[in-house]
């Protein structure tokens, strides 16, 4: 068994087939896309290979340590970041090739016209525990 | 504290009768997926009624609440009368007693229909006596998950007949998983695994699953010394030989050369042997790294497995030094799993160290744990420091 994270982002993943904003969208075609990830979530319980899902706000803020006895620095958000994600799936299957099924899935997700989306998801792999054979 | 004392050993016996408990059901006409259901409510009753209430005698309580269970369950069901019918029609499980229905278990549970995460929950349920709550705990899943993994494995094998013989050698791939991945979490799963495969042997005298117990044991021993207090690992050759568990190196010494006296060789046997050469030095430089490749030699032969092969050649970089090891990692595939870490260390070996420096981050990036991942990372530091001093 292994753990991957599902990663999909607001902004820095390559450009989606299907890519037309949200706020483009009929309110039915979002009630369908919420449908949609309510189902792949539980299709994931039904099969033992959910273990978590979140979304994030899109606004975040920096944060660094400024020495003893100071507040932290807080700086941004910054509009020009690359990088922003928008929120996880963690699944816990038996291969790569069944996480990248199951990614693709997600993926198909329907947007603008009740079209699949195509978006890109980006998955990493978890870091096990060492093994206890070892030679 | 007394009182927790006493929790826990019921809890180890609990855990040992579950089996047997399984079977009766059976053999009393109940299906599988039915009785293992029943048993593990009447666990979940033991575990909060035996710390006030603890019974004269523990197997049959738990027979008698398990039963119950499962005529309630029968009753509350819908689709009872189908149920009873079937169970009318269910073939007698036949003679043989609680040793054989163990053992059925034990194959039920591998059974090759199921994959290697389903027949690992499955047995660690039915045959280790372990709570959903358990195994999600030691396998870092949500206890609903787990719950789900587990009646999908059952589904899986529910027209599998019970009092068929499986194959011993899915039995063993899944202790050895047990054994070798999961999470320390409040369920010691090495533990575990090696309780149930010593449970195995007095089932069976397949040379393979003595094989599996001894590989366990001779690494178990080690575990004291293979890891620092903050986490970090310690290689073989710095561990601290002192701390290895000599009564468990006897033990596994023993049910290996029993094993290998029957003359059927196998992978699990192979390697334990090479884990009893390396329990067998007392020191590191004096490993009998000669006979422990003459070994891997075997382990090749028996697996053709490339993992086998990569650690053949750390073997013979110990036996005919670096230049004959990194020799013997030619040809095979450099994406392999520690490729890279075992290249850097045959190229440190060999003098060449700014190449294993280099070859020491490539292997940090390319870990699989995060123990293994900061070992890489301090070898490489340790290097780049001597390079540039």
């Amino acid at each position: 068994m292994a753990k991957y994270l599902l990663l999909k982002h607001y902004r820095g993943a390559p450009p989606a087939v299907n890519d037309v904003p949200m706020d483009r969208w009929t309110p039915e075609e979002i009630s369908d896309h919420i449908q949609y990830m309510r189902d792949f979530a539980a299709q994931l319980e039904s099969t033992g290979e959910y273990v978590d899902g979140q979304a994030l706000a899109a606004e975040g803020t920096w944060v660094r340590y400024d020495g003893e006895g100071r507040p932290p620095v807080t700086d941004g958000p910054f509009a020009e970041t690359k990088d922003l994600i928008a929120g996880w799936m963690v699944i816990d299957v038996d291969s790569y090739d069944r996480a990248l099924e199951l990614a693709g899935q997600l993926s198909a997700a329907p947007g603008a016209g009740g079209e699949p989306i195509h978006e890109w998801l980006e998955i990493r792999p978890f870091m096990h525990e060492p093994p206890s054979v070892t030679d | 504290m007394a009182g927790r004392v006493a929790v826990q050993v019921d809890e180890a016996l609990l855990r040992s009768l579950t089996p047997a408990v399984i079977g009766i059901l059976v053999r009393r006409g109940a299906d599988f997926a039915a009785a293992e259901d029943a048993v593990q409510g009447s666990l979940l009753e033991a575990l909060r009624v035996w710390p006030d209430a603890p019974p004269r005698d523990p197997k049959p309580w738990l027979v008698k609440v398990a039963w119950r269970k499962f005529i309630d369950a029968t009753r509350a069901d819908a689709s009872r009368r189908r149920r009873e019918e079937r169970v009318e029609a269910e073939p007698s499980p036949g003679a043989g007693g609680a040793t054989d229905d163990t053992l059925q278990l034990y194959f039920l549970c591998a059974h090759p229909s199921l994959t290697p995460a389903s027949a690992v929950a499955l047995t660690l349920r039915a045959v280790g006596g372990l709570t959903t709550r358990q195994i999600a705990q030691a396998y870092l899943v949500p206890e609903a998950t787990m719950a789900q993994r587990i009646s999908r494995a059952k589904r899986t094998v529910a027209d599998v007949r019970f009092d068929q013989n499986g194959d011993v050698a899915t039995v063993v791939r899944v202790l050895y998983l047990v054994f070798n991945e999961g999470y320390s979490g409040d369920v010691d799963l090495a533990a575990e695994a090696i309780r149930l495969t010593r449970q195995l042997t007095t089932l069976t005298d397949h040379p393979e699953v003595a094989g599996l117990l001894a590989l366990m044991l001779l690494h178990h021993a080690r575990r004291a010394a293979r890891t620092r207090p903050d986490g970090s690992l310690v290689p073989l050759v710095d561990q601290d030989r002192s701390r290895w568990d000599t009564a468990l190196i006897a033990e596994g010494v023993d049910v290996l050369q029993t094993a290998l006296a029957r003359d059927r060789l196998g992978e699990f046997q192979a390697q334990a042997a090479i884990a009893a050469l390396h329990a067998d030095a007392p020191r590191a430089e004096e490993t009998d790294w000669v006979q422990i490749v003459e070994w891997y030699d075997e382990l090749v032969r028996l697996t053709d497995s490339p993992i086998a092969r990569l650690n053949r050649a750390v073997a013979v970089g110990e036996a005919d030094g670096p230049q004959a090891g990194l020799r013997a990692l030619v040809g095979l595939d450099t994406a392999l799993p520690r490729y890279t870490a075992v290249s850097a260390y045959l190229h440190e070996r060999s003098g060449d160290l700014a190449t294993a420096a280099r070859l020491y981050v490539d292997a940090a990036a390319a870990a699989s744990n995060l123990a293994e991942r900061d070992h890489l990372t301090r070898q490489a530091a340790r290097l780049n420091a001597a390079l540039q001093g």
